[in-house]
């Protein structure tokens, strides 16, 4: 136990050393920070029409990308479970799947705001496939998961495979996908709010430009509409997950 | 599945109450409006999106070939920087986040104002999100490693401090009022009764989100905050696609490697 204490001990000073953290740095930075907080209250929103469009194409970046990434991780996750699908469907699902979650949604963005150019549609290309990672992902598991004794009840009636899903398969795992999609709405949110950094549409534009402009106050203000409307997103997910009679588990959060 | 027991029996079994009927419905009709309206008001030039598979081929193939041969000289130390920077951030966010995650506990603190205001720094610390995150430590730290760790650890203090204040919330509370009847202090009765129970969800959350920090730290050096995404921001600036797709492919390699260790890890331990 002390050895293993020792040793990220150790590794904490090579690593503090390898970057670079000096006290002196550390100083002038909290120097820094009490000349920064300083100039960032009172918070003053100081283009609002600029605000309030970003953060309504933010938000509508976040709805279309969820509505659009849940429609397809749907299938995506179908065919990625094991259970169901044969090798040769199941192995290139599931590297699509990895290939869509091994990615940072900024590098994402990077690409396809020089694949489409600038602006909300990048944004939304780019949390389309976040989400086909996250949810397909969870959703291919929840399906390998699942009793095979109804399916196979189903199956031995003679029901097409279509039929097979809708009532062996879904069931089981409505709940489960409901509580993914809920959470990939809330992620999504989050994450339309940064995209605009790299040019990819809504809110993350405005924010960076008053960050290039020293407006800390109005980047105050963003800040608090941001983490506001991401509350009432969360609540919104809550609310919808109590209508649907999903448990919130702990599992999904 | 949610069935409204009623005490009369209905003459007819219904699955939903008229109620959950009605909020299903305009749940419904919410959703439509809502993906209407913003595929409406959203602005999406068409002309982008017609010839953008055309681009995107365009993207590959000046992407190829890779250039292997820049690795050692502009790739590998960034790489390593990026590593450092998401355990260091890691390390740093469980130091922070668990003083929060107790105060949000509440079966631990006794004091729904403290509750609420943990809660409260925890979602704020979630909802901004890393590279804003960063954005706010290199105007304050100046560009580098070091506000890339800062920014790692603020924003995993949500996510760490939550699932730790509720795995606190679900400890069984019989050893903790054994201890407590025994007279123990309350630093004993959190070492000694809630830290054995709490330890598997311990481990499993902070390698969970080292699995995480490694994807999010590769992105911070876009805005100055070090480590693999300055040579990526280097790159496409000059240009330099077939160096931007060895960047990329280093980055998918560790993140590869990381959830290869993480699992392993979790199959070997917890």
């Amino acid at each position: 136990m002390t050895v293993a204490w020792l040793a990220l001990v150790a590794y904490m000073i090579f690593a503090g050393l390898r970057l670079d953290f000096t006290w002196d740095r550390f100083i002038i930075g909290l120097d820094n920070a009490e000349r920064f907080l300083g100039r960032m209250f009172p918070p003053a929103i100081l283009q609002p029409d600029s605000m309030a469009k970003g953060l309504l194409e933010s938000l509508e970046i976040a709805i279309l990308a969820s509505f659009f990434g849940v429609l397809l991780s749907l299938p995506l996750g179908v065919l990625a479970a094991r259970n169901l699908m044969p090798a040769w469907v199941s192995w290139p699902a599931r590297t699509t799947i990895a290939l869509c979650r091994s990615f940072h949604p900024v590098i994402v963005a990077i690409l396809f705001v020089k694949a489409v150019g600038f602006g909300a549609i990048a944004g939304i290309l780019t949390l389309i496939v976040a989400s086909m990672g996250f949810i397909g992902k969870l959703f291919a598991e929840a399906i390998e998961e699942i009793s095979l004794k109804q399916v196979e009840a189903v199956r031995a009636s003679g029901a097409p495979f279509m039929s097979v899903l809708t009532y062996g398969v879904f069931p089981q795992v409505f709940s489960r996908f409901v509580g993914f999609a809920t959470y990939q709405i809330d992620s999504n949110l989050r994450n339309s709010t940064m995209v605009g950094i790299v040019g990819a549409g809504g809110i993350g534009a405005t924010l960076f430009a008053a960050f290039q402009r020293f407006d800390y106050n109005f980047v105050c203000a963003i800040l608090i509409a941001i983490i506001l409307m991401i509350m009432i997103g969360e609540s919104l997910a809550r609310w919808v997950r109590r209508i649907l009679g999903v448990d919130v588990s702990k599992s999904d959060a | 599945m949610p069935n409204s027991r009623t005490s009369r029996s209905p003459a007819q079994w219904e699955r939903y109450s008229s109620t959950e009927r009605l909020l299903r419905f305009s749940l419904l009709l919410l959703l439509i409006i809502a993906v209407l309206y913003s595929a409406k008001s959203v602005e999406i030039i068409p002309e982008f999106l017609l010839d953008a598979p055309e681009q995107i081929r365009d993207l590959l193939v000046r992407m190829w070939p890779i250039s292997y041969g820049f690795y050692p000289e502009g790739v590998h130390d960034p790489l390593m920087d990026t590593i450092h920077i998401a355990t260091m951030g890691t390390i740093l966010s469980i130091l922070l986040a668990v003083p929060v995650g107790i105060l949000s506990a509440q079966n631990l603190v006794r004091n729904s104002l403290l509750n609420g205001f943990a809660r409260l720094i925890l979602v704020s610390t979630r909802s901004v999100n890393s590279l804003i995150w960063a954005l706010l430590f290199v105007a304050i730290f100046g560009p580098g490693a070091l506000a890339g760790t800062l920014a790692i650890a603020f924003r995993s203090i949500g996510f760490v401090g939550k699932l730790i204040g509720e795995a606190l919330e679900e400890v069984d509370p019989r050893s903790v009022e054994a201890l407590q009847a025994a007279g123990a202090s309350w630093m004993s009765v959190l070492l000694k009764a809630y830290w054995p129970q709490l330890e598997p969800t311990f481990w499993s959350v902070a390698l969970f989100r080292w699995d995480i920090n490694i994807r999010e730290s590769s992105v911070l050096g876009l805005v100055g905050a070090g480590g693999i995404g300055m040579a990526l921001d280097t790159a496409l600036n000059l240009f330099q696609w077939t160096r931007v797709s060895l960047i990329l492919l280093s980055i998918f390699v560790i993140v590869v490697i990381a959830e290869i260790i993480v699992t392993q890890i979790r199959k070997r331990i917890i």
